[in-house]
């Protein structure tokens, strides 16, 4: 076995390892290199390196490349081999795709979040590619006796004047060949790819067309048993006593008991932690739903059984009108430019928690045997996952085994692993194979719900017609001291852009679980921003595309792009917002179409998660106030190639369509501690016939590193609708969801 | 209490309540597990199968009202993936995550069975029970009307032209 690091996948230093099997096979592995690998993980026992079917080319030249990131609709599973594909110079439909288990001895990330597998993974992909293409090309040349420069290579095979071999005839040659340095391999010319730029169907389509039990929620062991979980409505109440004698006498029941532990007091929501409760285990999931009618539990509340929504808003309003807690960024001097100012506009912005509710509910199927336990998951984050299931069982991190299977649907709710743990906890309790669902009504209960939030603006207008003072107050949540996640951070556009610029933050304590839902902060930060916006350009008397345009029309320079994230203002271009911004005012033909009464365009760009987003909404409103969104165009700037355009397009109008549902309708209330909506009927999403009939996708390729799509369409949309609702209507919405001020979908 | 279940031409026998929902009778005790769990309460049509040839909601349809009627499920259109509606949506690339599709491919394959030929509007109409979490609605609406142009034409599959995404 040989190797060679490659560049860094973050964090990470990687080793590609080339290896034979007993088959015949040649195995390329990319490992992390052990001794760096162990720092951080508590100094325990690393397994020994080995090589990995990373990529396997059999001796009869079938090529299998293992999808390594966690697939919940994104697209990943086609789009981290599709590097690997291209580089490699195979043909697509001579590849098999396999899923990985979790092992970060071996794949080193494996992670669904952020939009970051496409900027984490576009160079070291293709660079393992290409590596791998090297030594079967030296290995054909020296077993011709001919020069590499004199090789080609296309479709699995390497060619050279009238010779050519297929990759597997070459497998036994390859691996005894030095893997070359990874500063000498030459990438492919993008105008020359095949695979990447081509739309590659998904992968498992075949199977979900004909129902293959693919999904977490399919998976069945031997001796298997099926749970609930009832946990107490308020958030950190535990058990006191239930009816167990009762209830494991019913129809199908094989075991209840309460989950408890001494320590789990005073829960805060930390991801990952168990709470509270009664497990019923069954022959068939009904049977333990259908238990939980009769289930009588009483409960120790604990201290959040007084928060309610209503009392949130009043304290959102005096928190506003008094001294900030704290200021985060003041720049030039806000209160002597805003007194200069021809013009004061000032609004109050609101938006609610919502729920993820994907539509595959949570659950994990567990079994614990011979000191360990195995689970299968959807894990968006599998890595924390497992460290808290081997904190809360007592156990070597190594003696928890996670299979990594289909999630339908993720949108940052299986960032969290509290059902895991629940599964794994019940699982060894139960002492069988554990499958855990939650029912929907769990599920909208139970949430890492993204926090609602309340934002206090004020600016200025000079004469012009340009801001010169900008005040924000973002009145937000805390745990203790620690503001929830969703907090405006201090470069949030438009920071930079306005001479006289405040921003400050207050909190208030809340007791609820939330967290990171599709474009975390953004999906409800562009709403506030991009309206007040448009309220500003309206008071300046200007269109709402030139008014931003010339917002952005500055020497400012961009902020340094950071890796990863890169959400809330890190790294804003102003250059290539305003690129999106032109090419979706044109391709709407923005400001040169006469609309009838009753019908108008609205727009707004964000950036967010590295990606530039232009959307203009076009919405016919009746008197009733039902609202037709007619057609939606999107501009976007995700870097200088999309690697698998039919998904990316259908990803993006996903992201539309999700951010229409959280504008329209979505709101999750709280009273006396708990969650008020149980069900989809209390907190819908778009239908079919609801849906714009079309949304069209445009991507502006810049010379920028690819970013990921998961989440940067979803931002604009918000405030794109609402703007559009003012200029059809003549009203402005302030506070989400438009439901609330009377609007519905026609 | 036994009940004789018709499924995709199949007879089994399960031995259950008569409030048991067919969809975990299928699910958990026949093991066809294409047919999803999305809500419980007729929301969001992800348990959508076929009860004599209507598309009904399993998660809220009991095993006493199944009767003597046959059930097709998501497995029962093909088995291989050549039921039109099966070929259109992998022709389409229908699915996000493709937790919804099962039961959005039932309720198509109904609305198909008595109008071979719908427009826009019958589309918004059959297909308003079925949520897509992931808004896949653009290509629902696309692999419908392709599903009704190769139930036409028979089964050849034909290659629709890429969308290159715009670049």
């Amino acid at each position: 076995m040989k190797s060679v690091e490659t560049p860094q996948l973050p964090g990470r230093r990687l080793f590609l390892k080339v290896s034979l099997a007993a088959s015949g096979a040649v195995i390329f592995g990319l490992n992390p290199e052990q001794d760096l690998f162990a720092q951080g993980r508590g100094g325990q026992p690393q397994v020994p390196p080995s090589p990995v079917n990373y990529i396997k080319v059999a001796a009869d030249g079938t090529v299998t490349i293992v999808a390594k990131n966690p697939e919940l609709g994104q697209g990943v599973k086609n789009m981290l081999p599709m590097l690997i594909a291209e580089e490699l110079d195979v043909d697509w439909k001579n590849v098999r795709i396999e899923q990985a288990d979790f092992d970060p001895s071996k794949y080193a990330q494996q992670s669904a979040g952020g939009s970051t597998a496409t900027p984490n993974n576009w160079q070291p992909m293709r660079e393992v590619g290409a590596a791998a293409r090297a030594i079967f090309v030296a290995a054909a040349a020296q077993t011709w006796g001919v020069s590499e420069k004199d090789c080609t290579t296309a479709s699995g095979r390497v060619m050279s004047g009238g010779k050519s071999a297929g990759y597997g005839e070459l497998a036994a040659k390859v691996a005894t060949l030095p893997v070359p340095d990874f500063s000498t391999l030459q990438l492919k010319d993008p105008s020359t790819y095949k695979v990447i730029g081509h739309t590659q169907k998904g992968v498992d389509v075949p199977q979900i067309v004909t129902g293959k039990p693919i999904f977490t929620i399919d998976t069945k062991l031997p001796n298997m048993q099926y749970a609930v979980f009832e946990r107490c409505p308020v958030l950190g109440g535990k058990v006191v006593s239930a009816n167990l004698d009762e209830i494991k006498k019913m129809p199908g029941i094989k075991n209840a008991f309460v989950v408890d532990r001494p320590e789990l007091t005073a829960i805060t929501g930390r991801p990952g932690d168990l709470v509270s409760g009664i497990a019923i285990l069954a022959d068939a999931w009904w049977y333990a739903q259908k238990a939980r009618q009769s289930l009588k539990v009483t409960w120790n509340e604990g201290p959040n059984a007084g928060g309610s929504s209503t009392a949130f808003k009043q304290k959102a309003d005096e928190l506003a009108k008094q001294a900030p807690m704290s200021t985060s960024r003041n720049d030039g001097d806000f209160d002597t430019a805003i007194k200069g100012a021809s013009k004061v506009v000032e609004a109050a912005y609101a938006y609610p928690f919502i729920s993820h509710a994907p539509l595959e509910p949570q659950g994990a199927t567990a079994h614990y045997h011979d000191g360990k336990v195995e689970i299968w998951t959807d894990s968006q984050q599998p890595a924390p996952g497992r460290m808290s299931v081997a904190q809360t069982l007592g156990m070597p991190q190594d003696n928890v085994i996670l299979h990594m299977t289909r999630g339908g649907g993720g949108f940052g709710r299986r960032l969290t692993n509290d059902y895991m743990v629940e599964a794994a906890w019940i699982a060894k309790e139960a002492g069988v194979p554990v499958k855990l669902l939650w029912s929907r009504e769990d599920d909208m209960q139970h949430d890492y719900y993204r926090p609602g939030g309340f934002q206090y603006l004020k600016a200025g207008l000079d004469g012009s017609g340009k801001i010169v003072a900008w005040q924000n107050h973002f009145v937000g949540y805390a745990e203790g001291t620690t503001p929830v996640t969703g907090t405006i951070g201090a470069t949030e556009f438009p920071q930079r852009f306005v001479p006289n610029y405040q921003l400050h933050i207050s909190t208030m304590p809340l007791g609820l679980r939330t967290g990171a839902l599709r474009a975390p902060g953004s999906n409800a930060i562009a709403f506030v921003i991009h309206s007040f916006l448009d309220e500003l350009a309206h008071a300046a008397g200007k269109d709402p595309v030139q008014f931003r345009l010339e917002l952005l029309d500055s020497e400012i320079p961009a902020l340094a792009q950071t890796n990863g994230r890169g959400g809330f203002g890190g790294g804003f271009n102003a250059s290539r917002a305003r690129g999106v911004l032109q090419m979706v005012a044109e391709k709407s033909n923005w400001g040169k179409t006469s609309l009838p009464k009753g019908t108008g365009m609205g727009v707004a760009f964000h950036f967010s998660h590295q990606g530039y987003f232009a959307e203009v909404a076009q919405v016919a409103v009746d008197s009733a106030k039902k609202v037709k969104v007619q057609k939606v165009w999107v501009a976007a700037d995700v870097g200088s190639q999309i690697i698998n355009p039919g998904a990316a397009e259908n990803i993006v109008q996903g992201g539309i369509i999700d951010g229409l549902s959280e504008a329209m309708t979505q709101k999750i209330t709280i009273e006396k501690g708990r969650v008020e909506q149980t069900n989809f009927h209390q907190h819908s999403m778009v239908r079919l016939a609801q849906s714009p009939p079309q949304i069209e996708v445009h991507f502006l390729n810049s010379n920028n590193r690819p970013t990921g799509l998961g989440e940067p369409s979803l931002p604009p949309i918000v405030p794109a609708l609402s703007n559009a609702i003012f200029a059809a209507t003549g009203v402005r919405v302030r506070s989400l969801p438009l439901s609330d001020s009377g609007f519905s979908w026609a | 209490m036994a009940f004789k279940l018709n499924v995709n031409g199949h007879v089994s026998t399960v031995d259950a309540p008569a409030d048991m929902p067919l969809l975990w009778a299928l699910r958990d005790l026949l093991e066809l597990r294409g047919t999803k769990y999305g809500c419980g309460i007729g929301q969001c049509g992800a348990c959508t199968v076929h009860l004599g040839g209507q598309p009904v909601r399993s998660c809220s349809t009991p095993l006493s009202m199944v009767k003597d009627q046959p059930i097709t499920t998501v497995e029962g259109l093909s088995a291989n993936g050549t039921h039109p509606v099966q070929v259109a949506w992998e022709e389409i690339d229908v699915p996000q995550c493709g937790y919804c599709q099962a039961g959005q491919m039932m309720s198509a394959a109904a609305l198909l069975a008595k109008n071979p030929r719908p427009n826009d509007k019958d589309i918004d109409t059959a297909m308003t029970g079925n949520l897509c979490r992931c808004g896949t609605y653009i290509r629902i609406r696309a692999a419908v009307h392709r599903a009704a142009e190769i139930a036409a034409s028979g089964p050849k599959r034909t290659t629709v032209a890429q969308n290159e995404g715009g670049r």
